[in-house]
């Protein structure tokens, strides 16, 4: 049995290397896509001639297709993403300096999210059409229609401006407090570490905001899954089989109904996910937010190309992770996908 | 004759059926028909001129004058807003209408003929779904260039998997149909019997695609160009007008953003709703 669940980890690892593999050619096709000669680009506007031959020899833009790429991958798996030409700064230093910034966001925000969406789920589902049930919907498609970037806008106008309740949104830290040292990187864990209650106060203070317009976000599709599963796993046979063996109504929903609906609901996480990594852009831009998003627009802005592709390699390889991930756990606690193999 | 008009009767009747149970729907048909007059008649509808500066006039808060108050170069928020609708429109329609054809083209021959043909265009659309959309979309903007025409590229690249998933799915349960075994009976060629007979047939599921695509598609390039790319000031588009008015914000001209991203909400919104709509027409057994 665990011999055979440890077969199938692996098999779902191995299936992560196509995506892998395509995630790679389309960023190298992405870096070899920019109009007119990609060395004078990487070189940036202050190169004369001899660096940009040199970019090219580093590129190794002179020789075949297939040699290009195996020069590109062989320079990824050594760590050289490429210079950035803002910071001057190697691209996987700078990537790695801003991350925590934007975890931290991400992963608060897609918590709220779900400790709001699956609750809501799980009551509109056992209460079709009551208020709870209407509510649901309501956000649901509200939801989905929200902006994240004028949210983000909407939440500091009325609750910095007009209420005054949340500090200024600039940024991980108000100007007063020293960032606590470093260990993680996330400074609500960092100062917990260092003891300092009052910089945890003040950094969990910057992240309410950006983590509600996130969690906003990301709270519709959440809701909307746990709300379908529920009701698909409340109306199958096993449950009806337990009402009439006489199982009270709290077994029933949170041990047979519930552990059957979680599954999908987290597989819906993955998509979650992924689009979650796109609105964090939006939303680290309205808050002037210090991680990668940022990062990435700034370099957009300077057409910093090294730095905007390595930042997209990295945001796809991070989602690739997190895929990978949800699927092993899927795998080990469902007793079901080894039926579907 | 009369069959065919009985069928329509039929059709029209569950379509008033579908209206007076979901009144929403209706409600959504006619933000749409407005969305769409607005698009076609903005520019000669604006109170004043979109770009028109007016140094004496800058921020002033909604009036009789100016509805939604004017900004930072003293111009009129409420025609600028009205003057973006075409823009913004056009971008998503431009960018589904491409993701649309090049998907159910890909998804349909993937679908018909199996084998190889599907192995690629699936493991062509999971690769793109492997990156998060948006950033994908941010880089092939970088990559080919800040223009216009380029969002509208990458917004239908973006989208082209959901597309080609439908189309598969639908084609390859029709491909073994009655209809595909006498049409080849009657001499046609594949191409012919998808372009005359699948096609036609899979067109409601991707109607429903269209509809539910087109929020995300608009809400995609007004995320694009809030954060610089696309769209250049000073023309209107209701991503960049937020972007523009964001500055704004903590000093309390909110005017200048909450409009335009009302705006955008609302079409976003308007676009969702008649998805559902039209998903309950076509399919109902989907009905959440």
């Amino acid at each position: 049995m665990h011999s055979s669940k440890l077969i199938q980890v692996g098999r779902r690892l191995a299936q992560a290397l196509p995506s892998v593999f395509g995630v790679i050619v389309i960023s190298f096709i992405l870096t070899r896509a920019l109009p007119g000669d990609p060395a004078v680009y990487f070189a940036g506007d202050m190169a004369d001639k001899e660096s940009i031959e040199q970019v090219r020899q580093a590129l190794g833009l002179d020789r075949s297709w297939i040699e290009q790429f195996l020069i590109y991958v062989s320079n990824l798996a050594n760590g050289d993403w490429g210079v950035s030409l803002s910071t001057g700064r190697p691209v996987t230093e700078e990537l790695l300096a801003r991350l925590p910034a934007s975890l931290e966001l991400t992963l608060i925000g897609l918590t709220l999210a779900v400790a709001i969406a699956v609750p809501l789920g799980v009551l509109a589902a056992t209460r079709p059409d009551s208020w709870v049930d209407h509510i649901c919907r309501l956000l649901v498609t509200a939801g989905v229609s929200l902006p994240t970037f004028f949210t983000g806008l909407f939440l500091v106008y009325i609750f910095y401006y007009l209420l005054g309740w949340a500090p200024s949104p600039l940024g991980r830290l108000d100007i007063l407090y020293l960032s606590p040292p470093q260990v993680t990187g996330l400074y609500t864990v960092d100062s917990l570490i260092a003891g300092d209650r009052e910089t945890f106060v003040a950094s969990l203070a910057q992240l309410i905001l950006p983590a509600t317009t996130l969690a906003l976000f990301a709270l519709a599709p959440i809701a909307r899954m746990t709300r379908a599963s529920m009701l698909g796993a409340l109306s199958s046979d096993f449950i009806r089989t337990a009402r009439a063996n006489g199982l009270s109504g709290r077994v029933i929903l949170s041990t047979y109904a519930f552990r059957n609906a979680a599954l999908p609901v987290l597989t819906t996480l993955g998509m979650v996910f992924s689009f979650l990594l796109g609105a964090n852009v939006l939303v680290e831009k309205v808050f002037s937010w210090p991680g990668i998003g940022s990062f990435a627009i700034e370099a957009l802005v300077a057409s910093d190309y090294a730095a905007v592709q390595g930042f997209v390699l990295a945001m796809a390889l991070l989602f690739v992770c997190v895929n990978l991930t949800i699927d092993v756990i899927l795998t080990i606690t469902d007793p079901r996908v080894a039926l579907d193999d | 004759m009369t069959r065919i008009s009985d069928a329509m009767q039929k059709k029209i009747k569950h379509f008033r059926y579908i209206m007076v149970q979901n009144p929403v729907t209706i409600f959504a048909f006619s933000l749409f028909g407005l969305i769409v007059f607005l698009a076609v008649f903005g520019p000669w509808i604006t109170p004043y001129d979109p770009l028109a500066t007016n140094a004496t006039n800058t921020l002033k808060p909604p009036n009789w004058d100016n509805l939604f108050g004017t900004d930072h170069l003293g111009r009129d928020v409420f025609s600028r807003v009205i003057a973006a609708t075409r823009l913004d429109l056009g971008i998503a329609v431009s960018a589904v209408a491409l993701s649309f054809f090049i998907g159910s083209a890909l998804g349909c021959s993937a679908g018909f003929w199996g084998g190889w043909t599907d192995r690629i265009v699936g493991r062509f659309s999971d690769t793109i779904m492997a990156f998060p959309l948006f950033v994908l979309a941010m880089g092939i903007v970088a990559a080919m260039g800040n223009t216009v025409a380029n969002i509208i590229y990458a917004t239908a690249i973006i989208n082209l998997p959901f597309y080609a998933r439908v189309a598969r799915a639908e084609t390859s349960i029709r491909r073994n149909a009655g209809y595909v075994f006498s049409a080849r009976l009657c001499g046609s060629s594949d191409i012919r019997i998808l372009a005359t007979q699948v096609f036609p047939n899979i067109l409601p599921p991707m109607m429903v695609q269209i509809s539910l695509n087109m929020g995300w598609a608009i809400l995609n390039a007004a995320g694009l160009s809030f954060i610089g790319l696309g769209v250049r000031p000073p023309d209107a588009e209701w991503g960049i007008m937020v972007a523009e008015g964001a500055n704004y914000i903590i000093s309390g001209e909110w005017w200048l953003a909450i409009f335009p991203g009302a705006a955008l909400m609302l079409a976003v919104f308007c676009f969702n709703l008649l998805g559902d709509g039209l998903r309950d027409l076509v399919d109902p057994l989907r009905r959440t």
